[in-house]
């Protein structure tokens, strides 16, 4: 279609169709590019980007370093592109990115045709509308914009709106979060039992042995350390270690009567409290069938894993005035003696002479 | 409903007459505990229980406490992200009671499971427009009215505000009725775009 000659249609003046005022209001981001590539005019908004330098007479590209359409070094080159997206930055200061679009304007009748690489081309303007984009934090704070500067139709102020919105949010989220985190760990450090077997935990030992030497009662302590248990871990890693434990602990728990206690106190470490039992027949029936059962193979997945158990026990009776971590102690020595052994044995502390039998 | 609003109940009690009466409060409303966290759910049963619990211990109407509960929304320091994002709606509080048919929506972009009533706003002329408020639940006229008045002084405009109800049959369903005689009265609190808290 040839403009020249088609009378029917409405010839530009001169700038962009639409009045300066209106595309003030529709696009305070834009910025009126002539034919030659000279700023014409820019929307109030991105003026306020470079308070006090003047934007209008400036060469487009001496103001603007364009990223993308690529390879643009000259408007000519930019006119020789599509029309659409262009982001670009500013050669000075803060160099701040901007995006937007580009749209060559309908030719200018009212110039002659314009010289460029030694050829004639017509003159036509070029309309750029850009946005702040991701940099419009940084931009409205640096640059004190206020809601004003956005046009109705803008969503950034919506944006900025939301990002502060899910912001709090997500503080608030964090901060449960950590609330939460804290309570479990108190929690945890409060209970009695252990979260992997569902056993006691040393806590919970601890307050057992009180109870039982307050009220004077008779009780009996074993301690049982696992034997090569350290290799299935090594072997078959943490879930058939974690499996084993919780296959210990269910026969443990079997083993003794209701009113007995079965804690776990370290990673394979257990302690097992009968009260008011101090039979050293009926204990060392107990340790040995505790051996013998944990000896059985334990499976896990496809592997079997094989473990067994020392063992060390002492009595209250044997202190004039028991005492919980002398009596842990003691059975810890009569537990070391039973490893000395070979392994796969119950000691049972004497305290006489110091020196455990088996 | 999102345990904010409790929150925010329980924080308008504690800051506005203390620890103490919060904790009679918590007796009274036989709350399962004295905390409430503003990132989880709980019945909406439990916050009519802390409405008239908080009214009794005041000895005053639930709608004077809910209009207390408005206000405090907007002047409180502890909840000034509140005030912030209802300054969001317009530059000057015409814009802002212009723009209350779209905090329904608003809220839902920040908070999808906060829901809000509808707001309809019928400017009658530019200085006086009335607001239907239709709501599943008691007193959030009365919030919106405490909430806009407080506004009114946010922007520095010189509004009255008035609360009738719009509907013999529905109690819930409430009009606020704003007459503003000067959206410059004073000069009002300052608003910026990017709060400090946003870009340190």
């Amino acid at each position: 279609m040839n403009a020249r000659s088609d009378f029917t249609k409405p010839r530009p003046k001169g700038g962009a169709p639409i009045p300066s005022q209106a595309l003030n209001m529709l696009m305070p981001m834009h910025a009126l590019v002539s034919s030659t590539g000279h700023i014409k005019s820019v929307g109030p908004t991105l003026a306020k980007l470079r308070p006090g330098a003047t934007l209008v007479g400036r060469r487009f590209l001496e103001m603007f370093e364009v990223k993308r359409p690529i390879h643009v070094f000259t408007y000519a080159d930019l006119l020789c592109q599509r029309p659409g997206l262009m982001r670009l930055q500013f050669r000075d200061a803060d160099q701040m990115a901007l995006r937007g679009v580009f749209v060559p304007l309908p030719e200018r009748l009212d110039h002659p045709p314009v010289l460029r690489n030694g050829m004639d081309h017509p003159a036509q303007d070029m309309l750029v509308n850009l946005s702040l984009g991701t940099n419009v934090l940084e931009a409205v704070q640096r640059y004190n914009l206020t809601s004003a500067d956005f046009a109705p139709s803008d969503p950034t102020v919506d944006m900025l709106y939301l990002m502060e919105a899910k912001s709090i949010a997500l503080e608030e989220s964090k901060r449960l979060n950590a609330r939460l985190e804290g309570a479990r760990i108190v929690a945890e450090e409060q209970a009695f039992s252990d979260t992997l077997t569902g056993l006691q935990n040393r806590r919970g030992l601890e307050a057992t042995l009180e109870r039982l030497i307050g009220a004077e009662a008779p009780f009996a302590l074993m301690h049982l350390d696992l034997d090569f248990f350290k290799q299935v871990n090594d072997t078959y890693g943490h879930g058939a270690g974690d499996q084993v434990l919780r296959h210990v602990a269910g026969i443990l728990l079997d083993e003794v009567r209701a009113g007995d206690l079965v804690a776990r106190i370290g990673g394979d470490e257990f302690v097992l409290v009968f009260s008011r039992c101090v039979d050293l027949s009926i204990l060392e029936g107990i340790a040995w069938r505790i051996i013998a059962r944990l000896e059985e193979p334990i499976a896990y997945e496809e592997h079997i894993c094989k473990i067994s158990a020392s063992l060390g026990t002492t009595l209250s009776i044997y202190y004039e005035q028991p005492n919980a971590e002398r009596m842990l102690g003691d059975a810890d020595l009569a537990l070391y003696e039973s490893k000395n052994l070979g392994r796969a044995c119950h000691t049972v502390f004497r305290p006489h002479n110091n020196k455990p039998t088996k | 409903m999102y345990g904010l609003v409790h929150r925010a109940v329980q924080c308008f009690a504690q800051d506005t007459y203390g620890g103490p009466l919060w904790d009679k409060v918590v007796e009274t409303a036989r709350l399962g505990s004295p905390e409430f966290e503003a990132m989880l759910s709980y019945p909406d049963e439990e916050l009519d229980d802390v409405l008239e619990a908080l009214s009794q211990a005041l000895g005053k109407t639930q709608e004077q406490v809910c209009e207390d509960i408005g206000a405090y929304l907007v002047t409180h320091a502890r909840m000034n992200s509140v005030r912030r994002l209802l300054r969001f709606g317009g530059a000057s509080y015409f814009d802002f009671v212009m723009s209350l048919d779209e905090l329904h929506d608003r809220v839902r972009l920040a908070l999808p499971e906060l829901d809000l009533p509808r707001l309809e706003v019928s400017p009658h002329s530019n200085e006086r427009f009335v607001i239907l408020v239709d709501a599943d639940r008691p007193h959030f006229g009365s919030v919106l009215l405490g909430l806009m008045r407080a506004m009114a002084d946010d922007y520095g405009a010189l509004a009255i505000l008035e609360l009738r109800a719009a509907n013999r049959d529905d109690a819930n369903m409430k009009l606020v009725h704003v007459e503003l005689f000067d959206s410059a009265f004073s000069s009002g609190r300052e608003f910026d775009l990017v709060s400090e808290v946003a870009v340190p």
